[in-house]
Parts: C-alpha cells; structure tokens; sequence
C-alpha cells in the first residue's frame, strides 16, 4: 500500500501535456503566419505595431488551447479572407490598366453584372459577408426559439450552428474590409473598429462568441434566443445604418485615430460591452424563469429555462468578464488621450461615461460580493446597466459633444 | 467578507472602531460612487467651461448665479467634487486597512484545525464509512497527497488525537488581487490628485492669482494672473503658434477666463504642414518646433497628431491647426455705382490680415471687415458632370464678417478661382445672414479673359442712368418710329418706364418688379403688365449688354456668339440676385502670402505615471480576483477509539466560481472514493 504512483486512471496530465496535434499545428501555423507578415511588411510597422501582430498571434493561440472549438473559427475565417484576398488581387490590377482603381474597382468587382467576381459578389466581399451574418443571426434568433417551444434537439443544432457561421462572416466581413481599405488608398487603409457601422459589427461578433462560450460551458440552449435579441437589434440598426446613411462606405481617418492604441482599445472595450450586453440579456431570462416558477411552473419557460443559479451565475461571469476587459480598455484609452489629446483624463463625455459604467459595474459586483446580493434585484441592476451602457456607446456620440465626437450619427 | 465580526469586536466599541467602521462600510463606499456618477451625469450633460455670457443666456441670471455658485460649469474641479473623492479613497483605504490582516491570514492559513463537524456543514462535503483492519489513516492520507498533488495544490497534514487531517489549498492569491485592486484605486487617485488643480486652487482662494478675464494681448497680463514656471506642479494649457513665432508660456482656462503660464523655456514655430486625403480631409498634421532653452541647449525637432514631444517633464502636443495671419491683397469692388468718368470699373486695393478687422467706405457707410480664415484650398464632392473626377479643387478662399454701422453681420466665404459648374465658370460667394444657416451663393460668370471685368462693367454700365436714358431713347425711337413720330412726349415717358425697371431690378431683382406691380397695378391686369415689364426690361439689358460687347471691340452687327448669349443669361441672373447680397461690394482676393499656426497643448502631469503603476495594479488584481479561485479541500480521516471503524470526511470550499467548482468537487470525490476505498473493500 506504500507504493508511491497512483494507478494510470486516476493520474491526470499537465495542460501542456492534454495539448493534441492539432493544437501545435495550430499555434505553429498562426506564428509562421505573423512571422512571413512580419518580413513582408515590417516596413509600414512601428514596434508597437509589431508587438500587435505578434500579441494577436499569442493570444488567438492561447484562446484556441483554452477554447477549442476557436480554432476552427480562426482557421475558417483565416481561410476565406485570405481567398478574398487573392481574388481582389489580380482582378484589382486588371482594373488598374484599364484605369479604375480604389473604391471605384471595388464597386466594379461587387456589384457590375458583367465584371463581378462570383465570390466576392456573393459571399465574401465585406458587404456580402456582412450582409451573411445579418441573415445568419437572425435566423439563428428564430431557430432558438424554435427550439425552446417545440424542444426540437435538431432546431437547436441548427441554431448554433448558424450563429457559429454568422460569426465567422462577421469576422470576414471586417477582416476584407481592413483589406478594402487599402485598396481604396495605401493612404486610407485602417482598421475597421473606427466608426459605428464598424464597432456595430464588431459588437455582434464578440456578444455572440462571449455567448457560444458559455452555451457550452453550461450545456444549454434555451438563453440563445433571448441573447440572440440584443444581437439582432444591433443588426438592425447596422441595416438601418446602411441603406439610410450609407455608413457603409469606407472613409479616411481624422489624424487623432491613426494610432496602434486603436487596434487593441476598441476591441478590448467591445469585449466589455459584449459582456454586459450578455449579462443583461441573461438577466432578463432570469426574471422570465422566475416569473414562470411563480405563475406557472409547469410552462415551458419553467421547465426549459436553466436553473436560476446557473443563470445567475453566467450573469455574474459575463459581467466579470465585461468589467476586466472594460477597465482595461478604459486604462488603455487613457494611455491614448495621453498621447493624442496632451492629457490622460479630461473629463471628456465619452469617458466620463466610461467611468460612469465602471462605477455602476463595481457596485453591483460588491453588493454580489459583499451583502451577498442575489437574485431578481441583481438582474433588474443588469438590465439597468445595459441602458447606462448603450447610453456611453451611442448616446454619448448622438448627444453630447467632445473629443470622441468621431463615431456620429 | 468584512461584515464578519472578529471575536474582540464584542466589547464595547470606542470611538476610533465605529468611525473605521463607518469610513470602510460597504454602505458609504456605494452611496460615495453613486453620488460621483450622478455628478459626473451633470458634467456631460450640462456643457463644461464654456463662456458664462453662454449660460446666462441658457438658464437666465437666476440660475446661472446658482448653477456657477455650486460649481456645475466646472463640476469636476467644484470643491464638493474632490471632497467627494477624497471620501472615496479614505473608505478604500480604511476598507483595506481592515481587511487586509484577515485576507491574509486566510491567504497563509491552511485551516488543519477544522472540526469534522464544520466540515460536515459544509456546501460541498461527502462522508465515507471505512471497515477495515489493515489500512492506517497515513495511507489515505498519502494516497490522496498523490492524488490531489498532481493537480498543482499546496498541501499540509497533521496528526491530531483521533484524527488525521490532509488539506489542499490554492488559489490564494485570489486575496492579494482583492489587496491590489483596492491599493491600484487609492494609487489612481492620488496621482489624479497631484495632476488636479488643488494648488492652483488653493493659491486662488489665498489671493496669490487672479484669473484674467479681459481679451488684452499677453504682455499686459498682469503678474498676479501670472504662474512661474515652478510655481506649478502639473498644468494643461494651450497656445496658438503662427509658423515663424515664438513663445515661452501658454494659456490656462479657467472658468470664464485664463491665466498665463509661463515655461522655462521657449518654443518657435518654424514651419507647419498639413497633408491632405483626395478628400480634402487632413490626413495629417505636424510642427517643426525650435526649442531654445537657456539652461540647457536649443533644438529642433518635429511633432505631429499622436506623437508628442516631452521635454523636462513637459509634454508638448500637436492638437489643432489655424491660419496664423495669412497676408491678402484684396480687391473692393463696389456695387450699385458707375464706372469712373475715364470709363473704368471702380475698384479699390485693400491689404488684409487674417483675424484682423479693418473698415472701409462705401456708398453706404462704413463696413467692419473681419477676416476670420483663410483656406488655401477647397475641396468638394465634384457636381459637374462634364468631369470624370470624384473631387474638385474650388481653390483658396476667404472667410470674412461684413458688419454695417447698425451692427448687422453678415458672413461671406469667397472663392478666388473660378469654379466650373455645368460646363461654364463662376466665381463663387457664399453669404449667411446667421451662422446656422447654409451659405448662399452668388455665381458671377467668367468672362473670356478669365477675369470678373466684364461681369463688372455690364454691372456699372447698367448703373449709370444717363447711359440707360440714352439707350432707352434709342430704343424707343427705334420702336416708334412707325406709328408716331410726332409724339415726343409719350416716347420720353416709355424711355423713362425702361430706365426705372432697370432701376428696380439692379436693386432688388425680379421679385422688386413684382412687388411694384403688385402694389400698382389692378389684379386683373397684373398678369399681363408684368409680361410687358419683362419685354421691356430685356429689351433694355440686351441693348446695354451690347454696349459693353462694343467696347471690348467685338462686332456685333451679325448677332452674337454662344458664349457670350450665355454669359448675358449668367450674368443676368446674378445681377438678380445682388439686392439679396447684403453689402455694397464684393471681395475680391488678388493674392495671398500663407501664413498657417500650429495649436499646440503643454501639459505637465508628474502623477502620470503614478497613476498607472495604480492601473498596473488595479488591472493584475482584477485578474486574479476573477480568475484565481481560492480553493480548499480537506480530507479529515477520523478514527474512533478501539474501533476498527473509519470515517472519512471529504470537504471542499471556494470564494469564487462555486459552479465550476461543485463540478470539480464531484470529480475529486467521485475519484477520491475509488481510489481510497476501491481496494479495501
Ligand atoms: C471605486 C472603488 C472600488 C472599486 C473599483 C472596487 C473594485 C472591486 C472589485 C472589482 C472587486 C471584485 C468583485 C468580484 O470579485 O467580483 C471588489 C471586491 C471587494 N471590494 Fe472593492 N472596489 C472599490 C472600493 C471598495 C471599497 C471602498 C470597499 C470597502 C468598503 C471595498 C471592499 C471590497 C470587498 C470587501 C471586496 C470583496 C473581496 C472578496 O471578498 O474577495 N471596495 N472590489
């Protein structure tokens, strides 16, 4: 009995150890990927920027090991931007000899009837991917719900499945986008996290990844359709955005956001929106369940709602999560204003709402924390913060002038 | 957590316990942040540090004495705001001060002492019945060290009388993120604070300065609204450099007014420039600066939007850009007048300055000119179609306010090149009675010598009533000829008819006709007196376009060419339209010498970095307050005395995370069971 191994069943492995083949293949593809961008254009890069690329590859490794199912995600939308890409290529040099170029080829390449590319056309231009992922989510919206009134397992395959593509059209959609923006004008190209159509995108990509994270995690289905509203809002008004007001259109940047800062503060800040947008979301599917329970708890929602401890429990974690990234966001868009405006608080509207949000998220945490708050109270707190939230991303923008004044209506 | 009384706590509390109590209490912490939300709600509402004439007008004197007695114009530097903030960082402090000593002794604390009872209380715990005569409690033990090793736990065991304890714990850096979160809020602020305005503040209310609120030149500030280099520890202020100036302090605002900062050294504008997108839109900005500085050594160096210059602590930003007073050679060309009697166009040189006033005489009285900018170029979406280009260049331009001696402004933006708009070129002026309003234009057409001049003298010719007598008389003659030539007098009325309508419209335009005939004429008869005007008035501007055609020496006997039928419909309708113009003159820019200033902002923040070391720390221990649970699982095997009987005592507990914890402890238990009791059975 003194034998000092323990039997195989109960050993268990290192992480580094549970790593499979495809894990390495994956990390040394996405490395050898930074690397040939770096010696082909570490020339237009600042340190920073190569610190960017390099941290991008790291942590896309680091949440592909963490996240499995993330690494099909990178490897698919790797894959059809890259096939934009070589498509645009020759057809855009082509064009140049004739003497269109910029956004002018662009237009011919998508929609001219005689000299459009099939596949830009229909499906991975950055509108046509982006106009994918609107369909895509709000069919998946219909689809959850489907499955939660007539509990078919099938429905709710189908669900995850269209949120999974809407996803990766999203990301398509931005990443041919940045590549469009270059083609428009060496001059011009940015990355597209610098207005509302943009950010819009980028919103409904990381609410619904933040969302399949945890529908895994907890083995259910029945809140997609609820989190899948705010999402379908946010496409709505991205169409409404569209077609009105031609945001769509690609648009050279004010000097003040032709920094690296922007690439990893906007980004990091939508983490943070998108965990509050989730958490209000599951916020209310905890009132719905609790509501059922007490007035009919045989009903559907009763009975296929997840408990209410595992709803509150995604709640506080989506909130965690938002409040983490969303102050470090806000202490990088500090470092910013540093840097551009010559002060790194200035009171400014958009930041003083940024404080303001940070505020109400650190009060809700404590009184989980601290008084031990539960329940309905903290989702009606959720709810609330989704309206302080949205108020800081576009009421600020819509209502009150300053500094960030950049991302009107 | 901090709500859990220490047994000492019992006694009657002093004096000191209750005011801790009360600074640290959860209760003042929210109330604290809920207060500062609110009034941070009112500072982006409520537009901060504006010009106070603003908010007179916006609440009325009433309200604007309150709002500004309580510091809502500038909420974030309002005393009751700091003193707000200060609660802030004192209830942290005091909340860290008495937690801390627990949190870390519960950090070093492995807690063998448990009672089987305790661990039978808890949420996760799992009870085992042992019968066995061969195993000691130091194999459970050790087989569970194994087992629970593997997974990265710190592990402790001890013997006690009748029982043998093994816990495992990790995690407990979970308690130095709570430390660090709340010491990175308290560093924050206290570096925010050196960077505040306290001492600015506080030199205010001890009388040491005075914020000036006169618009007077640099010189004549006075020192008491003077800060000393050193007399500062952290500012922001601004100045406005013209390219080939220099300056060795900036502007502070303060509420309504400013206050010079002066710095220790003195920064020269060489040369600024401005890249453009196709656009027109600025791509980007930047400053060549001379530093000269006494003490140390003088350099140049380049700064643009995003990159910064720091020196000696200062930091020196690119933030705007402006004209710096750009030199113009203008040209007034009045209207409504004659040409001279040598038969040239009247026109007056007049040299400008951009944000300069300079008066003139005209026909009606004086004119304030104010030259507010000046762009050298003008870039729009292109509207004619003849030109295959998405963007057209309308030139340089200036932006000017005329004021008449009533004290009507009026602003105008005028173009100096032609603009080509269907076809044909125009010069352009655009004019706005108030400034929310869209500027409209007057389009005076470019004659074939690409100048105004013959727009001109067609305008001065039609002004000079003893030409259009002349005319009209001709013309009626020619006209009357046939049916009477006997009735002088009624051919002298009909010329005169011709020169009043000419009258009326060089003044006021088709809409002066209408408003004669409406007020003369009986309704019925209206409809065809204003066709006859018409004739009339055309027959009459055809004739003196003639005239002017004549004297540019071209013939005219056999009609006239497109061009110059076009340009009669051009100039015609923008002679229509003077009487809306405003002013008796147009502007006209001759040339310019550029002359661009860079808006630079000086900042001095020594607590910067302090405060984000205090990021540094709040974001680390945020990170590790999520994501780092503290865990703890014991494994109790009690053994009763002269009994062959065990019992094993599986407990676990964590701070965070209880749903992925309860699945882990199921896991542990689960295995922990086989692997314990598999063998023995
Ligand atoms: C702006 C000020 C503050 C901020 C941003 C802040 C932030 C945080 C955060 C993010 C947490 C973690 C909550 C979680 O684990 O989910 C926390 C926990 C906590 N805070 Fe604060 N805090 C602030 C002020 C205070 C004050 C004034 C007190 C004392 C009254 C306090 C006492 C605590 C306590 C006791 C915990 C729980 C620690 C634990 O049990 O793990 N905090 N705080």
């Amino acid at each position: 009995m003194s034998e000092n191994i323990l039997p195989k069943e109960f050993q268990t492995q290192g992480w580094l150890k549970k790593l499979t083949w495809f894990d390495w293949v994956f990390a040394v593809a996405l490395l050898a990927g930074s690397v040939y961008a770096y010696s082909r254009y570490a020339s237009y890069m600042d340190e920073y920027e190569v610190g960017i690329l390099f941290g991008t590859a790291l942590s896309l490794i680091g949440m592909g090991w963490g996240w499995k199912p993330s690494r099909l995600l990178v490897v698919v939308v790797s894959g059809l931007s890259l096939l934009a890409i070589s498509i645009y290529n020759p057809a855009m040099q082509a064009l140049a000899e004739t003497g269109v170029t910029g956004q002018a080829a662009i237009d011919v390449l998508n929609y001219d009837k005689e000299q459009s590319k099939f596949f830009l056309r229909f499906l991975i231009s950055s509108q046509s991917a982006t106009m994918w992922m609107s369909a895509l989510f709000f069919m998946a919206t219909i689809a959850y719900f489907v499955e939660l009134f007539s509990r078919s397992d099938f429905a709710g395959k189908v669900a995850t499945a269209m949120v999974w593509s809407a996803v990766t059209m999203g990301l398509v959609g931005l990443l041919v986008r940045w590549y469009e923006s270059y083609l428009i004008g060496a001059d011009v190209g940015y990355i597209p996290v610098s207005n509302l159509y943009e950010v819009f995108i980028l919103f409904a990509v990381i609410t619904a990844m933040i969302y399949l994270y945890y529908e895994v995690r907890y083995e259910t289905r029945a809140m997609g359709g609820f989190v899948l509203l705010i999402i379908s809002a946010a496409v709505i008004f991205l169409l409404w955005y569209h077609f009105e007001k031609g945001a769509s259109e690609i648009k050279p940047l004010v000097p003040a956001l032709q920094s690296y800062w922007m690439k990893i503060h906007v980004p990091t800040n939508f983490v943070g929106y998108g965990g509050f947008a989730l958490a209000s979301m599951v916020g209310i599917v905890f009132l719905i369940k609790e509501r059922a329970l007490r007035h009919n708890s045989a009903g559907i929602m009763a009975t296929r709602l997840p408990a209410a401890d595992i709803l509150d429990d995604v709640m506080y974690k989506s909130i965690a999560l938002g409040f983490a990234f969303f102050t470090i966001a806000t202490v990088l868009g500090a470092m910013w204003a540093a840097e551009a405006w010559g002060g790194y608080w200035s009171w400014d509207p958009k930041e003083t709402w940024a404080l303001i949000v940070w505020l109400n998220y650190a009060a809700w945490l404590h009184m989980r924390f601290t008084k031990g708050w539960r329940g309905a109270a903290m989702a009606w707190w959720a709810i609330i913060g989704l309206f302080i939230t949205t108020f800081a991303f576009l009421g600020v923008n819509m209502f009150l002038s300053g500094l960030h004044s950049y991302g009107g209506l | 957590m901090n709500t859990a009384q220490s047994p000492k706590a019992q006694r009657q509390p002093s004096n000191k316990s209750v005011l801790l109590e009360f600074l640290g209490s959860m209760n003042l912490a929210i109330s604290i942040l809920v207060v500062l939300a609110i009034a941070s709600i009112i500072g982006t509402v409520l537009q901060q540090n504006q010009p106070y004439n603003d908010y007179i007008i916006k609440f009325g004197p009433f309200w604007h004495e309150f709002f500004s007695s309580i510091g809502l114009y500038d909420v974030y530097s309002a005393i009751w705001f700091l003193v707000l903030l200060g609660f802030l960082v004192l209830s942290t402090s005091v909340c860290i001060y008495r937690n801390t000593p627990a949190m870390l002794r519960d950090m070093r604390q492995f807690r063998l002492h448990a009672k089987a009872k305790s661990l039978k209380s808890m949420k996760h715990t799992s009870v085992w019945q042992v019968e066995s005569e061969q195993v000691t409690t130091t194999d459970f033990i050790q087989k569970a060290k194994l087992y629970l090793g593997q997974f990265g736990f710190q592990l402790r065991d001890e013997v006690f009388d009748n029982h043998h304890t093994l816990v495992a714990k990790k995690g407990s850096v979970n308690r130095i993120g709570y430390i660090l979160t709340h010491v990175g809020i308290v560093v924050i602020c206290v570096g925010g604070l050196i960077d505040g305005n306290l001492s600015l503040k506080m030199k205010e209310w001890a009388g040491d300065i005075k914020i000036e609120t006169r618009d007077i030149i640099a010189k004549e500030v006075p020192a008491i609204s003077r800060l000393k280099p050193d007399d500062s520890l952290s500012f922001r202020g601004s100045i406005t450099l013209p390219e080939g100036s220099s300056s060795n302090f900036v502007f502070l605002n303060v509420r309504d007014g400013y206050l010079i900062q002066e710095l220790p050294f003195a920064i020269k504008l060489k040369d600024f420039r401005v890249e453009h997108y196709e656009s027109g839109q600025p791509k980007s900005f930047e400053s060549d600066l001379v530093i000269h500085d006494d003490e140390r050594d003088k350099f140049e160096t380049t700064i643009s939007v995003n990159y910064p210059l720091i020196y000696r602590g200062y930091a020196i930003y690119q933030a705007s850009f402006g004209d710096g007073g750009t030199q113009m050679n203008l040209a007034v060309r009045p209207f409504f007048t004659k040409s001279l009697d040598n038969g040239q166009v009247q026109r007056t040189e007049l040299k400008a300055e951009v944000n300069k006033k300079t008066t003139i005489n005209t026909s009606e009285g004086k004119y304030i000119l104010e030259f507010d900018d000046f762009k050298k170029f003008n870039i729009f979406p292109n509207k004619d179609k003849t030109i295959n280009k998405k963007y057209t260049n309308y030139g340089a331009s200036i932006i000017f306010k005329a004021r008449d001696e009533s004290g009507q402004a009026r602003e105008f933006v005028n173009y100096m090149s032609p603009v080509k708009l269907e076809g044909r070129y125009f010069y352009l002026s655009g004019m706005r009675e108030t400034l929310g309003d869209d500027f409209k234009y007057l389009h005076i057409p470019m004659d074939a010598n690409a100048t105004m001049d013959r727009f001109f003298r067609f305008h001065a010719i039609l002004n000079d009533d003893a030409r259009l007598l002349q005319m009209a008389q001709t013309a009626v003659g020619a006209a009357v000829s046939d049916m009477d030539r006997n009735n002088r007098q009624m051919q002298q009325q009909v010329a005169e008819a011709m020169v009043r309508l000419v009258g009326l419209f060089r003044r006021g335009g088709y809409v002066a006709i209408d408003g004669d005939i409406q007020e003369k004429v009986p309704q019925e008869k209206q409809q065809a007196i204003a066709e006859a005007y018409m004739g009339v008035l055309q027959t009459a501007l055809e004739n003196m376009y003639l005239l002017v055609l004549r004297e540019e020496g071209i013939d005219v006997s056999k009609g006239i060419s497109d061009a110059d039928s076009v340009f009669f419909e051009d100039a015609v309708s923008a002679l229509a339209g003077l009487g809306f113009y405003g002013t008796p003159f147009y502007l006209q820019l001759v040339d310019f010498e550029h002359r661009e200033a860079s808006g630079l902002q000086i900042a001095r923040a020594p607590g910067k970095n302090i405060v984000y070391f205090g990021c540094l720390l709040l974001i680390i221990g945020i990170f590790m307050m999520f994501y780092i649970a503290q865990q703890r699982f014991w494994l109790m095997v009690v053994k009763a005395e002269g009994d062959s009987k065990m019992e094993l005592i599986f407990a676990g507990s964590t701070n965070r995370n209880e749903f992925g914890f309860n699945k882990r402890y199921s896991k542990f238990a689960g295995q922990l069971k086989t692997l314990l009791l598999g063998d023995t059975k």
